[in-house]
This record gives structure tokens, sequence and C-alpha cells, in this order.
């Protein structure tokens, strides 16, 4: 009996529910996606960053950013400097260089093995040598190898963790 | 078409007021400059932004040089400048300042190599590239006049890309003490490598990481020829004879990256503080501890470095001399120039001028250091602390990278009237510091 009066009360209202329903499925669909847009990731890691990095524009960067930055506070800062400008005379810039925003495996390798590796055009230019980083982890070289290229006034397309580790597997020595 | 003309009317008419203001003001020029005929210097009213003590003023001699290093000052007043690097093959600036208002009116360059080092005596001017030493005859206004084949004095010095630069000073009896910079920050196997030891013994001091004495009157002379004065010196960079005690004194730039190096023995705080820049009178035989000790200014004391199994307490080097004066870490003493002048107030007599570059190794705490400082000396020792001479070289109140900088104090000259002269390698300035309080 009631489910009589329910399966008439579905059938006489067919149209208006399927509209509903429709309504609410574009009207979620639009919240995913503009969340998408701004956070790519999966959600936890959205929230570690947002939890670390309280402010609003930071929080809208792409994981490899914050990441990347603790690397580059910890391994590179002290020579390249807070604004990647590095040291007139003694360590070269990171910005407006092919070193960095060049092709993607010749960062790797400077990072990898360090200033002997393919600096050859900069030798005369900075002074100080810098020490391969090989030690640091595939994710840990893509996120600051990204953070870099897009830091700084840098604007390049990042580096995976697969490219770092097939740069590895091929170079090997 | 009456609009258009209109327009066009206009439009000329605005030029010829322009035309007619540009003339009224360059009439005007003239004839200042035509009535002016003492020398009167022009100091500039805020100093060029530096800031000195009450009764100095500052002038700007001349700037776009470049990146002047050190530079010297002949008996009439003409500045030469060592450039880092030639622009269009001139390694050597002079400057001469022909109606004697302070600044420079005619420039001309030779020399088509890049260095940091210059000196002057009666007779010669000498300047030094990365390997070699050279001189130049001057004529009775002290000016060179052949600019292309000078002598060389010294040559085959080992340069690599760390602590290139030959700086050198004279003693006024035919002797040449050059610094000859230790390719190395603190003599590991690879250098500035995380976990990499220091060498036993450190192979480096043989040609390098001392004071080197050549004759003024010899040629070719390399290592054979001269003699390893003193070791154990990181990079000298600021270098001068002190006619009192006719003895070298030598300013040290101190070891970087205790932290990046040793991060479980130093925290970046610590790593930014330590170690001192240091002043030395040097004795010839002198070993001041590199690489195997720092000097720590707040324990005051010579400390084994961590690449030699130091942990920031165990001390070393009790045949290393110890420094005459201590200056914050990082802060690159570029410059050493005895005051021997009569210009500057009586306090200022026989102490020491220090150019400081400015330092980068501190970060990420803030960078310090890019002044002119003054320690007052009596009977050749210092008589008191260091302090602050001319400030504001940077620009900015907080430096986080030298990059920021605007002027870095390189090289220090005293003129013939006692001005002090400062070189600044980053905005590629000449300032001139006078006292003219009457």
């Amino acid at each position: 009996m009631r489910k009589g009066h329910l399966s008439t009360y579905i059938s006489k209202h067919t149209v208006a529910i399927f509209l509903f329903g429709l309504g609410l499925i574009v009207l979620l669909n639009s919240c995913y996606s503009s969340k998408k847009e701004k956070k790519p990731g999966s959600e936890t890691e959205i929230q570690t960053v947002s939890k670390s990095l309280p402010k609003a524009p930071e929080a809208a960067l792409p994981p490899y950013m914050a990441d990347g930055r603790k690397v580059y506070r910890q391994v590179c800062l002290t020579c390249h400097q807070a604004n990647g400008k590095g040291v007139s005379g003694l360590n070269p810039p990171l910005t407006q260089t092919d070193n960095v925003l060049g092709d993607k495996n010749r960062l790797l390798e400077i990072i990898i093995k360090g200033s002997e590796a393919n600096l050859k055009d900069n030798t005369s230019e900075y002074a100080n040598v810098m020490q391969g980083y090989g030690m640091l982890g595939d994710k840990e070289i893509a996120n600051v190898a990204s953070y870099i290229r897009n830091s700084f006034g840098n604007k390049a397309e990042p580096i995976t963790v697969e490219e770092v580790t097939s740069f590895r597997s091929v170079n090997k020595k | 078409m009456s609009k258009t003309s209109h327009k066009l009317f206009d439009l000329r008419a605005k030029w010829l007021f322009l035309f007619v203001i540009i003339l009224l003001f360059s009439g005007c020029k003239e004839k200042q400059e035509n009535s002016v005929k003492e020398p009167v210097l022009k100091i500039s009213p805020d100093n060029e932004g530096i800031i000195v003590p009450d009764g100095f003023g500052v002038m700007k001699v001349a700037d776009s040089l470049g990146a002047p290093r050190h530079i010297a000052v002949n008996s009439n007043g003409g500045v030469y400048l060592k450039l880092r690097k030639p622009i269009d093959g001139e390694g050597i600036i002079y400057l001469e300042d022909q109606d004697g208002d302070g600044i420079a009116d005619s420039k001309k360059g030779f020399a088509d190599y890049g260095g940091t080092g210059i000196y002057l005596d009666n007779n010669y001017l000498y300047a030094s590239s990365d390997e070699e030493i050279f001189r130049y005859k001057l004529n009775a206004e002290g000016e060179v006049t052949d600019t292309n084949s000078p002598d060389t004095l010294v040559t085959k010095l080992v340069s690599y890309r760390t602590h290139a630069t030959k700086s050198f000073t004279m003693d006024g009896d035919g002797n040449i003490y050059v610094n000859i910079g230790a390719y190395s920050n603190a003599c590991q196997e690879t250098d500035r490598t995380l976990g990499s030891p220091g060498v036993m013994p450190c192979a480096i001091l043989d040609s390098a990481g001392g004071i080197w004495q050549f004759r003024s009157d010899k040629f070719k002379q390399s290592y054979g020829e001269g003699k390893r004065y003193a070791t154990g010196l990181r990079n000298v960079v600021g270098l001068d004879w002190n006619n009192q005690l006719n003895k070298l004194v030598v300013t040290q730039h101190g070891r970087d990256q205790l932290n990046t190096l040793y991060p479980d023995l130093y925290d970046t705080e610590t790593s930014a503080k330590l170690p001192a820049e240091t002043m030395y009178i040097i004795n010839e035989g002198d070993d001041a501890g590199w690489p195997y000790i720092y000097y720590d200014q707040f324990q005051n004391k010579k400390i084994l470095s961590p690449e030699y199994g130091g942990d920031g307490k165990k001390t070393a080097g009790e045949n290393a001399i110890d420094p005459i004066t201590t200056f914050p870490a990082h802060m690159a003493p570029n410059a050493l120039l005895f005051y021997t002048g009569d210009m500057f107030p009586e306090e200022y007599k026989n102490g020491a001028f220090i150019a400081f570059h400015g330092s980068w190794n501190r970060a990420p705490e803030k960078q310090k250091g890019f002044l002119v400082a003054f320690v007052p000396f009596n009977d050749g020792k210092p008589s008191g602390e260091w302090q602050i001479f001319a400030d504001g070289f940077a620009g900015i109140e907080e430096v986080s990278s030298p990059s920021e900088a605007n002027h870095r104090p390189t090289g220090l000259a005293q003129g013939p009237d006692g001005s002090l002269y400062v070189s600044d390698d980053a905005g590629g300035t000449l300032f001139r510091i006078v006292y003219n309080k009457k």
C-alpha cells in the first residue's frame, strides 16, 4: 500500500525528480571540478599543504612548490640565496639561465653530479664549486627541480619523479 | 584640415618653448662654470646616501666603471682602478679631475687583463692579473705613458676558480707581498662537500693559502724565485704595509658553510656568526692555521676545524698566530689601508680603514657588512674596538642577499690631500670621503 503510494508518487513526478537529480549532479560536479582546478593532487596532500602554509595563495600552489621549497632551504639557499639570484662572482643565479630553464636533463645532471657536470660556460664566471646531491631521493630531486623552475620569476615545466628515475637509470656510472 | 594644422602649430609651439627653456638653462650652466675658478670640491648634499661621522662629506668621483677592485691615487690626484674584468679590452682605468671639483672629467683605459691588485710607488704602477704581477713606468706627472709593454715581475701563480685574485702590497724596500688564496674552503678532499674529510697535510699550502714575497726589480719570478713568507691564510684580499711597525698586516676571509657542511654541529644561526674575520700582523714564517683551525671570536680561541675532527669546542693550532683584532663573520674584508694623511682628525692617524664587501654566507640570516670600518691604532697595535666609519653602501635597510646591495666596498686609497677613496665593484662607483669641518 505504502509501496504503491510511493511508486505512484514517483511515476507522477518522474520528470521533476529527474530534473532535480540532474541539477544536483551538475552542481556537485562543478564544485568538484573547481576544487580540482585550484589544487591538483589528493585530498590529504591539500590538507598538509594548507596546514603548514596557512597563506591562501600559497595553498593554491601545486605540492612540489612547498615540498621543493623545503629541500631548497636545506641544501640550496645558502649559496643560491633566498631570491635565487646567487652571489656575483661566486655562486651562479638560478634565474634567466638554460642550466635551470632549458633541457630537464641538464638541470638534473647539475643537481645530481654538482657543478663539475655541465657548466663549461660558467666556470670562469663563478668561483665556488657545488657538490652533487645524488644522495637525495628521486621525489626530493623532482620537487626541488620543479620548485626552482617555477620560482624567482622562473616559469618552466615541472620535472616528474619518473623523469628523475629514468635519468638516473640512463646515467648510472 | 584646420584642426590638424592647429594641432601641428600646438606641437611646434611646445617644441619651441622647450627649446628656449633648454637654451636658457644651458646658458645659466655655462655662466656658472665660467665664474667658478678656484677648486671647490662638489660634496654631494646627501653624501650619496653614505652615512659618515659628523664633519665628513662624500662625493661620487665617477660611476659606471664596471667592477673596480683595488685602487691607487697618484701625487696629482689621478686615480688608477683595477677592474675585475676588462671592458672593451681595458682592465685598468685612469681617472683625472682637471678642474679640481673632485668629479672625474677624463677617463683612459689600458691593460687587457682582469684582476684585483694595484699599487703605486714613485716610479711605477704595479697591477696583477690572477697569475701575474706587472709594472708600468710612470712619468714625472705620475702617469703611465707606455701602456703596452709592462715588465712582467711575477708569473705562473696558481689560479683556479676559488680565491684566484692576487692582492698585493709593497714594503718600500723592493719587496712585493702577494696573496695566493687557497683554492678551497677548508681543504676537504672534495671542496664544499658534505662528509668529505680534510686532507692531512693540506697539499694546497705548497703553492697557495699564504703570502709569497717577490722582488720588485726582478723579472719573470715564480715559486722558485719567490719565498713563502707566511702560510695558513685561507684568502687575504686586504693587506697593507704598516710603516710604524715596519710589518705586513693582512685581513683574512674566514671559512664558509659550517652549517651546510656540518649541520649536526652548527645550526644556521651559529654558522652565520662563525668564524671571525681576522686581522693579523705578519712576521716572516708565520702560520695562521688554515685549514686546521678557525678563530672563534666568542670563545677567543683557535678551534679545530670540523674537517679535522673538531666539534666546535676542541682547540688546536698552538703554533698558529693569533689575530690582533676580529670582526663579525662573513663580512669579507676586501681592502686594508693604514691612514697616514693629515686631512682627517688626529684619532684617525695611523689607524686602519677596512673595506667590507658584505656577506653572503650568513643566509638564511640577514646579510651584513656593506661598509667601511675603522680600527684605531696606537704604536702599531689596535687601541680600541672596530667601529663603523662609513655605512649605507647597500642602499637598503635589510639585505637578505648581496645581489640587492647597490654598492659593495672593495678598494681603498688615500689621496695626496688625505681624502679616502672607496671603490665599489657592485655598482661600479668610485666614492671620495673628505673631512670638511672648519
